[in-house]
């Protein structure tokens, strides 16, 4: 398995009042896997996501990724292994305001192993492969917003992860867009990567090889033709 | 890409943060650099200055005490000359010569042969140090219709046995006179005029002032002039003999010697006139003393002056500096603390997305101590060097100025150029490495959730 949550739960405790934001969420998914979880505004999809990048330790359950728990390992050590083992896409794009987009897509390999000589063509190939290559010297505020999420998609890439994480990742595209990111999405999910997406939107669902329906922090039984979902 | 790259396309992005970083940094480092800097101008200026006055005053009080010696060394050479009059002096007078007439008449009419002084001055005496030939007479200046004493004196007689001494009497040179002052006086003479006496020209080459004795009626021509004149050639009237060891009763030993030497002579103690140059040479040297010591303490009270008014601004600098160097430094810390946490804020989204794709937190430490590293490395240097302009100049503003070799020589400024920049480099460094910390503990959680 590339990715397994094992009923994982997370609360936020405010000053007054405790949000159970996930609540004993399990999912698995292999090499080749492209998983769409899929609920309404607040029901707890970032949360899983966070959970399942190895940035948010759950308050109860297990989070293994490629058989490892990121969460048992000291800090330097999970944000190198999520440096390689993860790439990263969210809705609003986050990339470095300061650096151009050949240096955001690069900014990855401060934190990975590769040689320079290395990173440097594997982010030419991207640049190319997103499209990029007009724009590679620009900064981010200077693109359009799916150039951005071009840009995210390619720096996410960067160290070549086996697990995709996108969250909400065509929020802010129009129809187009959102059409060309979720093809990348697939085609990474097919070139044998492995893809986890959460959105509201149901135009991913097509894309996706398996939906995962979240309510309140819950995941709902909800299957995709032809595959199987474990559910807690 | 290099985290030194990610910090530069930072810092190119964020300008007026890293310039406001940049300029408080550099005042904190300018503050103290300037006012070291002013301090130490102020020490070199002082000390310039004052060895400038004590050259002056050092050379005033030698001239003043160049003439007190120059009075001391007159006063002296007339003390010496006084010794003619002084008690053991004394008159060899032919043994016939009345001393009333000498006394009454200003006038000698004895006569001895002028031999005798060679006599006398090749003889074994040791009693007597000088020989004064003269002759003496009580004259009616028929030229001039007065009566005055002529005296024709031939200067001093080297005793053979003992070296030549410094001549005491002056001797007057043929064709010149010495006039006393009652007769220049009356005759309105000036040196250099021509008299006639008996006949003869004689050049004014002496003036005397008042003595109040017989020699204000005197006037003092060549011994052989005098002679010829007088027609009393190859004679004279007295022998001056001048004792030097004057000590005890030695007159009786002096009369018994010269009597044996010369038979028929008397010897009688001589008194002087001289008295009273000795009296204004001594008024002299004291008025010398006098000024030596308003030089000496004129001096005294400039240097106290100047000491005083530098010390004076030294105090007002020093104030000034303690007053103002704090406060921007203070200003400084809080500005730069300031910076950073609103750095910090700002970049807390970034630093979200940096830590999600996998920099370290010691990376991202790292991206802020570089900056502000460079903040403190470049806002030092530009504060060592305002600081060092501004001072300097400060310093230097009233006088030709400290040079740089000499500031740098001064020791503590050299060190405070080197310490400066470092506590600037610890200071930027502290006050960014707290909210860095903070941020880089963030959970990125937090921050990528955020809109
Ligand atoms: N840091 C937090 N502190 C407290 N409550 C939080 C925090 N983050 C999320 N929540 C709460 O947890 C619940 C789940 O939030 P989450 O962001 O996972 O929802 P979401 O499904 O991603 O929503 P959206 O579609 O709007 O992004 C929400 O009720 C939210 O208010
Ligand atoms: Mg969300």
């Amino acid at each position: 398995m590339v990715l397994q949550l094992e009923q994982v739960s997370k609360t936020y405790v405010g000053h007054s009042t405790a949000v159970h934001a996930v609540s004993d969420v399990s999912i698995e998914l292999g090499a080749g896997d492209f998983v769409a979880v899929q609920g309404p505004s607040g029901c707890g999809k970032s949360t899983v996501l966070l959970m399942a990048g190895g940035l948010l330790q759950p308050d109860s359950g297990n989070v293994l990724i490629g058989g490892t728990n990121p969460y048992g390992l000291p800090p330097d050590a999970r944000a190198s292994f999520r440096s390689i083992s993860i790439g990263f896409v969210f809705q609003q794009f986050h990339l470095v305001p300061y650096l151009n987009v050949l240096e955001n897509v690069l900014s990855p390999g401060l934190a990975g192993t590769n040689s320079p000589e290395h990173v440097r063509q594997r982010a030419e190939h991207l640049i190319e492969h997103f499209r990029l290559a007009h724009r590679q010297d620009h900064l981010p505020g200077e693109l359009s917003s799916g150039e951005r999420q071009r840009t995210a998609l390619a720096r996410a890439l960067l160290n070549s992860p086996q697990l995709l994480l996108a969250d909400e990742p065509t929020g802010n595209l129009d129809r187009e867009n959102t059409d060309a990111v979720l093809g990348y999405l697939k085609e990474f999910a097919e070139s044998g990567g492995t893809v986890l997406l959460v959105t509201h939107d149901d135009r991913a669902v097509p894309f996706a090889k398996r939906t995962v329906h979240l309510r309140d922090g819950r995941t709902t039984n909800h299957m995709n033709p032809g595959f199987s979902a474990a559910s807690g | 890409m290099s985290v030194w790259r990610l910090v530069i396309r930072e810092i190119r992005h964020r300008r007026l943060n890293f310039l406001m970083g940049l300029l408080s940094v550099a005042a904190a480092v300018a503050s103290v650099v300037g006012a070291q800097t002013l301090l130490t101008a102020d020490r070199i200026i002082t000390s310039q200055l004052l060895s400038t006055k004590e050259a002056e005053v050092e050379k005033s009080v030698a001239e003043k005490q160049a003439a007190v010696q120059q009075a001391g060394k007159e006063l002296q050479d007339v003390i010496r000359k006084q010794m003619l009059g002084l008690g053991f002096n004394v008159l060899i007078l032919p043994e016939s010569q009345s001393l009333s007439e000498i006394h009454l008449d200003g006038s000698m009419s004895a006569t001895m042969p002028e031999e005798y002084v060679d006599r006398l001055a090749s003889s074994k005496i040791v009693t007597v140090n000088h020989l004064l030939p003269s002759v003496t007479k009580r004259i009616h200046w028929e030229e001039h219709n007065r009566d005055v004493v002529i005296v024709g004196t031939r200067g001093e007689v080297p005793i053979q046995h003992r070296g030549m001494k410094k001549p005491l009497l002056d001797e007057v040179a043929a064709g010149k006179i010495v006039v006393g002052h009652e007769i220049h006086q009356q005759m309105n003479l000036m040196e250099g005029d021509t008299v006639q006496l008996r006949g003869r020209d004689f050049t004014v080459s002496k003036l005397h002032a008042e003595r109040g004795s017989v020699d204000d009626v005197t006037v003092w021509i060549n011994l052989a002039e005098a002679q010829e004149l007088l027609g009393m050639q190859n004679l004279i009237n007295a022998i001056l003999a001048l004792e030097c060891d004057c000590s005890g009763d030695r007159i009786s030993q002096i009369r018994a010697e010269i009597s044996a030497i010369l038979p028929g002579t008397q010897v009688v103690e001589r008194y002087s006139q001289a008295l009273t140059r000795a009296e204004s040479r001594a008024k002299a040297k004291s008025s010398a003393q006098q000024a030596l010591k308003a030089a000496e303490q004129s001096g005294a009270e400039q240097l106290a002056l100047e000491r005083k008014t530098r010390r004076d601004l030294e105090h007002r600098h020093a104030g000034f500096a303690g007053l103002l160097v704090p406060l921007i430094i203070l200003g400084s810390i809080m500005t730069i603390g300031l910076l950073a946490l609103v750095n910090s804020r700002q970049r807390s989204q970034e630093i979200g997305v940096l830590r999600a794709i996998g920099l370290s937190a010691r990376q991202l430490m790292l991206i802020f101590l570089l900056k502000s590293a460079t903040i403190g490395i470049l806002g030092g240097l530009a504060g060592v060097s305002i600081g060092l302009m501004v001072g300097q100049s400060l310093g230097s503003a009233e006088s030709d100025g400290s040079t740089w070799n000499e500031l740098f020589a001064s020791g503590d400024l050299p060190v405070l150029i080197l310490i400066t920049p470092l506590f600037a480099l610890v200071l930027s460094g502290l006050a960014s490495w707290i909210p860095a910390f903070l941020a880089a503990r963030q959970d990125p959680a937090v921050v990528l959730q955020k809109e």
